[in-house]
């Protein structure tokens, strides 16, 4: 009788304070979901914000992988999950690019989120093996150009950061290279390390410690402005290669329908987590940068995916490689 | 001497009572979770890794290596005690340890088991600390022609693993090369075999299969016939081995871990094999390879000694090269990033007590192991005389938590159900779940290095002969051919004979 009594006064409690969500949001702890495995470069991402995040949202925020697919496995669980604030996505440019990759999502892209704000852009770098002939970034180019056919481009596997980048620098030089696909950007670097292809472009998060290390050559990154990593890399712009900009954004997304309250809260823990210098400095180390507070809110997000699904359509269908 | 000031240092951090401490912690907790069917070092290490933001770097990568290490410990504990391995390397101990468990020898596995280990991380450790630069330099010259002529090797060398019928255990290696080829083909990005399941198109997952043809399908078998369970709880002898035993167990561990410490260097998968070729290494240099299979010592303290010096080895690329040769070396890089070390070729010179630290903290890690778990072993003991109608439920609960906890996706469940049926199927049918293992494992590695090799050489074959090493590995892999076949030849000819005669 009396938990009856007490549930029914529960129930009540919680029937009047529904409409003032904002009030009390966050009560309990909320799941980021990371739709690639533990330990990769977005794993990282997720974890450190996760964590600052948490601070200021004085909840826990638990980071759960579940990878698969390219990473449309747990976009698509978040679809379907309640959208009450207490599960959310962090998601990189696959968000958009897969919306063309894969020909049968389980979900819609553009009508199956709400957004919460960018997080952070990693520019990428065009480099080769150590000893790869040419001196700099035009001279890269001459060489490709002339020796397409017999040059190698390592990638780790369809939709990653570095076979997206590695179809841009294609298209932007005109010369079709041999492309050779690994699983994960571990066995492509390896192979890189060891002589064993010739070029990759990849996130500055799995290459600066190798380029610092003088392992492997670095010709170009892909940003509009050098980076202060590497003061001395020209940007591809610079060298005539305007349709070479490209950065891998990450994003976090909520399920269609949570309350905006809820949204506008995360956000704001968003802009409080990357405005921390430890985050920043994380960051850097990287070669990337926390995303500015303009940046981090729903809108930027909203505009950035519908943007990108625009830009990436063409390149893919071009292409012709679907991964499914 | 640079290697003994490093040494030095490293001990100095490692030895410090806040790194011990964390170190202990991540042992038990390995040893812990080890223990537990399905639930495996990876699962863990990503629950753990929010609590080791707040410790000093070296201290939580201590601890993480730990959780790694420990796990193999304690994964090779239900493999010999209920026939369930958690992981590849520990389904070879599971083939002669679970049959000298039935024979009341659980105790003397499980020391063999855990002295192997220790012989074998030691020997590792000081290989690590002495030679990992040069060793790395060796490892790069690995390419998909050599990877792929090493994954033929170790294909050939499991047909060894079986003890009976060599055309079954081919059979067997066959069908886990086909279940390997489930999921999305990496050069085309086609779904393969998936069903249209896309939660099956990163394809099966290794610990669903593993937990499904050894553990559940042991489960059902004992279910059928109580008596075998009674004669092996009520016969368990003596828990460390006799001298004599001791002195069985020397030549496979010294060769268990020069084979495991080879192998675990090369970041493609190499460590993957090292059980299993120790396996077949003794199993032909045994004077009595009839009893493989049968609960042979040597059967268990080869592979386990080879597997131990293969974990620690396959720390050399990752702290050489900042590349994880797999999922628990990857999550210990996050780690790393988020403590703001990046991992790369020059951790060893930038962060030199973090290095050797880690270096020195493995094998305190692993005298711990020994310490904790030779007392512990009567204790595991005990748990096979809990009546089946508890431990049963109980091993099935845990293992279908484990298998969620991989990548949470209930597809692996269904997984684990039918492979159970399929692996009480195959006993029915006298064929042995370890080949297929191997041949799963094995599978996608292979398809990917020919493939690679084949792209890489502008679809010349001849690249695989006219590249030294993999020429030099394919040239033993047909060693082995004729070694493995002779015996058959020879049996055949003389079945022949004696027939005719009659």
């Amino acid at each position: 009788m009396a938990f009856k009594k007490l549930f029914g006064t529960f129930v009540a409690a919680a029937l009047v304070t529904a409409p003032a969500f904002a009030q009390g949001y966050p009560e309990r702890q909320i799941t980021m979901v990371v739709p690639f495995s533990a330990g990769g470069p977005t794993d990282t991402v997720a974890r450190l914000v996760a964590e600052k995040m948490s601070t200021d949202l004085g909840q826990q925020i638990v980071v759960e992988n579940v990878g698969g697919a390219g990473g449309t496995l747990g976009a698509g669980q978040v679809a379907k999950a309640e959208p009450d604030g207490y599960t959310v996505l962090l998601h990189h440019i696959g968000m958009a690019t897969s919306a063309t990759l894969y020909r049968n999502l389980a979900y819609d892209t553009l009508n199956a989120f709400e957004y919460v704000g960018l997080v952070t852009e990693v520019p990428m770098v065009v480099v080769a093996r150590k000893d790869f002939e040419p001196a700099d970034f035009a001279g890269f180019m001459e060489h490709v150009k002339a020796n397409g056919d017999k040059l190698t481009l390592a990638n780790a596997g369809i939709g990653a950061a570095s076979h997206l980048c590695g179809m841009l620098l294609m298209q932007a030089l005109g010369t079709p290279l041999v492309t050779v696909p690994y699983k994960g950007t571990g066995p492509a670097m390896t192979d890189l390390l060891g002589g064993q292809v010739d070029i990759m472009c990849d996130q500055t998060t799995n290459t600066t410690q190798q380029i610092q290390g003088g392992t492997i050559k670095a010709y170009a990154v892909t940003t509009p402005e050098r980076l202060t990593l590497f003061p001395d890399l020209p940007t591809a712009k610079e060298s005539g290669l305007d349709s070479l900009e490209f950065a891998i954004w990450h994003g976090i997304y909520s399920p269609k329908g949570t309350p905006a309250e809820a949204n506008e809260r995360l956000s704001k823990a968003l802009q409080s987590a990357l405005a921390d210098p430890g985050v920043a400095k994380a960051m850097a180390d990287l070669g990337t940068a926390p995303s500015s507070a303009e940046d981090a809110t729903p809108a930027a997000l909203k505009a950035k995916l519908e943007s990108e699904i625009t830009r990436w359509k063409p390149v893919i269908d071009a292409a012709g490689t679907y991964a499914d | 001497m640079d290697l003994l000031s490093n040494l030095a240092l490293g001990f100095s951090v490692a030895s410090s009572l806040a790194n011990m401490a964390f170190c202990l912690i991540g042992v038990i907790l390995g040893t812990l979770i080890g223990v537990l069917p399905g639930i495996g070092a990876t699962a863990t290490i990503a629950m753990l890794l929010p609590i080791t933001f707040q410790l000093e770097p070296v201290s939580s990568l201590i601890m993480l290596a730990g959780i790694y290490y420990g796990a193999q410990y304690g994964g090779s504990t239900t493999a010999i005690l209920i026939n369930m391995p958690g992981e590849s390397s520990s389904a070879v101990t599971a083939i002669d340890g679970y049959q000298m468990a039935r024979k009341g020898r659980a105790g003397t596995a499980l020391a063999t088991a855990a002295l192997g280990s220790f012989f074998a991380g030691t020997v590792a450790t000081f290989l690590v600390a002495i030679f990992a630069p040069p060793l790395t330099t060796i490892a790069l010259k690995f390419g998909a022609a050599e990877y792929f002529s090493l994954m033929v090797m170790g294909l050939v060398m499991s047909v060894a693993l079986a003890h009976g019928s060599v055309l079954k255990a081919l059979a067997m290696v066959v069908l886990g090369l086909l279940l390997g080829l489930v999921g999305t083909d990496i050069y085309t990005g086609t779904p393969r075999f998936t069903l249209g399941i896309t939660q099956y198109s990163d394809g099966l997952n290794f610990v669903a299969l593993a937990v499904g043809v050894f553990g559940i399908a042991e489960i059902l078998r004992n279910l059928e016939d109580e008596h075998d369970r009674e004669v092996m709880t009520k016969s368990i002898n003596r828990l460390l081995p006799t001298r004599d035993e001791l002195r069985q167990m020397v030549g496979p561990v010294l060769r268990g871990t020069a084979v495991g410490s080879v192998l675990g260097i090369l970041p493609g998968g190499g460590a993957i094999l090292a059980s299993f070729a120790s396996y077949t290494v003794e199993k032909k240099l045994s004077t009595n390879p009839g009893e493989f299979g049968k609960g042979a010592l040597a059967g268990v303290a080869g592979p386990e000694s080879a597997n131990n010096a293969g974990a620690q080895t396959s720390f050399i690329p990752l702290l050489t090269l900042g590349i994880p040769a797999n999922p628990v070396m990857a999550l210990m890089i996050g780690a790393m990033i988020i403590q703001g070390i990046v991992p790369g070729p020059n951790v060893v010179t930038e962060q030199p007590a973090l290095f050797w630290g880690i270096i020195a903290s493995m094998w305190i890690g692993n005298l711990m192991l020994v310490v904790l778990n030779l007392p512990l072993i009567g204790l595991w003991v005990k748990l096979l005389t809990v009546p089946y109608y508890v431990l049963f439920p109980i091993i099935m609960a845990m293992c279908s938590i484990g298998v969620y906890s991989v990548a949470s996706n209930t597809y692996d469940l269904f997984a684990v159900a039918f492979f159970g049926l399929l692996g009480y199927l195959m006993s029915k049918l006298r064929c042995e779940p370890a080949p297929l293992l191997l041949g799963f494992v094995l599978g996608p590695l292979l398809e990917e290095n020919l493939r690679r090799a084949m792209i890489l050489s502008r679809g010349d074959p001849t690249t695989f002969v006219t590249r030294p090493i993999s020429a030099i590995l394919l040239l033993l892999t047909l060693g082995v051919l004729v070694l493995v076949f002779t015996p058959q030849i020879r049996r055949r000819r003389d079945e022949v004979f004696t027939e005719s005669d009659a």
